[in-house]
């Protein structure tokens, strides 16, 4: 089976995707580890990006690159020891995450194995954007809704905490 | 012959030709689509940065003239050979990493920020259908990506291990991403009215004309949506009175403090550039990108009214600039939460509300007009009122009093 040039692409973006990411747990330096976590989203929106699913592709470099990963690095930025650099990779809760993280890999491998992925590549679409559109406010407005109510939720509450008393 | 002809008055032919060129000459069609893409990127790569040194010119030249001075005005004719100048010193100069720097981050931070600019640039319309890319979320791509500026400056800002630089990354993202809100709002209301994101068909469907002679430009459709976007876009370009990112009186030049030589160059270069995309932004979302008498029949017109329109936008940036002192950064906040937020979303609800009505376009087009140089006059008017008011308390205030507040 002769590798096409799509799949050699994707080998590189998978690679690229999940080196960041165990550079994200790897690196001893907090702000190095939300640099790699941008990577690590970089790969994740190339991804979408060679399933031409270009909406996702830029939702995801200005959601999860433009806001969360810039206040995480924000964040970091505030926290003690930052400019010191060396961090203990380890706390006293590793074993309880170690046993979340067999269990989350056993629940991936569950579905891998149970789901019958398609292999044919379906026709995309012409104007996906426009059909996003249409499916967030026809067939899925009720869940469209209830987060978008739970964003509004956490908003008033995240401006509430911060607030001067 | 003709061929040649004919691409010159439509440029947006020169792609497909020189496919069809590549093609004849024996390639794959995947080959040469290579080529022409990484063609294509090459030519987006100097037109910015070549542009941006005549850019870097000409603000020198018109801040100069604008504040009553002469301006560079030795190097070349009319100093136009300045720039040239300036690139030659900061290739010569040292290159310094401060002690204690992170190497890796200190020297991506620059690479970051000019790339960041650069992919932007991709999605802008110069000509009836010659854009770089032709993406159909164009708009929510240049948000995305002019979000990664706060990213470089962040870096660049924490990598240089200096305080100064810290304080100037963290106000960039505070600045940036404040900013960045009215900024999307305004375009989401162009969005709601023109129903497409892709920057081409946008400057297309502002070719109608209402009453058969006023342009259906959204600038004059929605113009208070065009003078938010105006203010957000001078603060999202880090200009003068939103400088405060470089405010040399508060924090001595901000992130980019501790860079010299070239790596400095590249932030001076995106700090320009991105004026330049937010202009020609501007101008294809509010001012018909390349509309303009006889387009239809001769397409390179497109390019030159295109031309002409960011440089209106990109003069009258340069005038705020070189006109108005720099805020205090609680003031500047202040205004964007407080004014520019709820106004951009009264200009979204503007057009949301008043493009269903049921009535015929011109009359539309009217109504939305008309509501927009209400809401404006409104808007001035309050700010107006509460500044008065402010004044007027602070002179009445004993000094007694002021210490209590």
């Amino acid at each position: 089976m002769a590798i096409t040039p799509q799949q050699v692409v994707f080998i590189l973006l998978s690679v690229l995707t999940l080196g960041c990411g165990l550079m994200v747990v790897l690196s001893r330096n907090l702000f190095h580890s939300a640099l790699w976590l941008v990577g690590s989203f970089f790969g994740v929106a190339a991804l979408y990006g060679l399933l031409e699913a270009e909406f996702l592709a830029v939702a995801q470099i200005l959601i999860y690159i433009g806001a969360i990963a810039t206040l995480i690095v924000f964040a970091t930025m505030l926290t003690r020891g930052m400019m010191l650099g060396r961090m203990k990779m380890s706390n006293f809760q590793s074993g309880i995450s170690g046993v979340v993280a067999i269990l989350l890999l056993g629940l991936l491998v569950l579905v891998l194995l149970q789901v019958s992925w398609p292999t044919e590549a379906l026709p995309v679409p012409d104007d996906t954007i426009a059909m996003i559109g249409n499916a967030f406010v026809s067939a899925y407005v009720i869940p469209f809704e209830v987060v978008s109510v739970l964003l509004l939720v956490a908003l008033v509450g995240a401006i509430m905490i911060a607030r001067e008393r | 012959m003709g061929q040649l002809l004919e691409i010159i008055k439509d440029p947006a032919q020169l792609g497909p030709w020189f496919h069809n060129l590549l093609l004849s000459l024996g390639l794959s069609a995947e080959l040469a689509s290579l080529v022409g893409d990484v063609i294509g990127v090459l030519l987006l790569l100097i037109m910015v940065l070549t542009s941006a040194i005549f850019l870097i010119w000409g603000e020198r030249k018109i801040a100069a003239r604008l504040q009553d001075r002469v301006g560079p005005n030795r190097a070349g004719p009319y100093g136009l050979l300045q720039t040239m100048a300036d690139i030659v010193k900061l290739l010569t100069k040292e290159d310094v990493t401060p002690a204690g720097a992170d190497r890796v981050s200190f020297n991506l931070a620059p690479a970051l920020s000019v790339m960041q600019i650069i992919m932007v640039a991709a999605i802008i319309p110069i000509g009836a259908g010659v854009v770089a890319v032709g993406l159909n979320v164009g708009l929510l791509y240049f948000v995305a990506f002019s979000g990664l500026a706060a990213m470089g400056a962040l870096m660049a800002g924490w990598s240089s291990n200096n305080k100064y630089a810290l304080l100037g990354g963290f106000r960039v993202v505070a600045q940036l991403l404040s900013y960045e809100i009215p900024l999307i709002f305004t375009l989401l209301a162009v969005v709601l009215l023109s129903g497409t994101m892709n920057t081409n068909s946008l400057a297309e469907a502002q070719g109608v004309r209402y009453f058969g002679f006023i342009p259906g430009w959204y600038g004059l459709l929605m113009p208070f949506a065009f003078v938010i976007f105006f203010v957000a876009a001078l603060a999202e370009g880090e200009r003068a009175p939103f400088d405060l990112l470089e405010a040399e009186s508060e924090i001595v030049a901000g992130f980019n403090i501790e860079y010299s030589g070239m790596k400095f160059a590249w932030f001076f270069l995106q700090f320009f550039v991105n004026s330049l995309i937010l202009s020609a932004l501007a101008a294809t979302v509010f001012l018909g990108g390349w509309q303009g008498p006889f387009v239809d029949q001769i397409p390179v017109l497109g390019i030159v009214y295109f031309s002409i329109k960011t440089l209106l936008v990109l003069f009258a940036l340069m005038w705020v600039r070189a006109t108005y002192p720099r805020l205090r950064i609680d003031q500047m906040m202040g205004f964007c939460w407080k004014v520019l937020v709820p106004a951009a979303l009264v200009t979204v609800l503007l057009a949301a509300v008043i493009w269903k009505l049921p009535v015929s376009e011109n009359i539309r087009a009217v109504l939305l007009s008309g509501a927009n140089i209400v809401a404006l006059v409104a808007t001035l008017g309050i700010i107006g009122a509460q500044l008065r008011k402010r004044v007027q308390r602070r002179q009445t205030a004993t000094p007694a009093a002021t210490v209590q507040v």
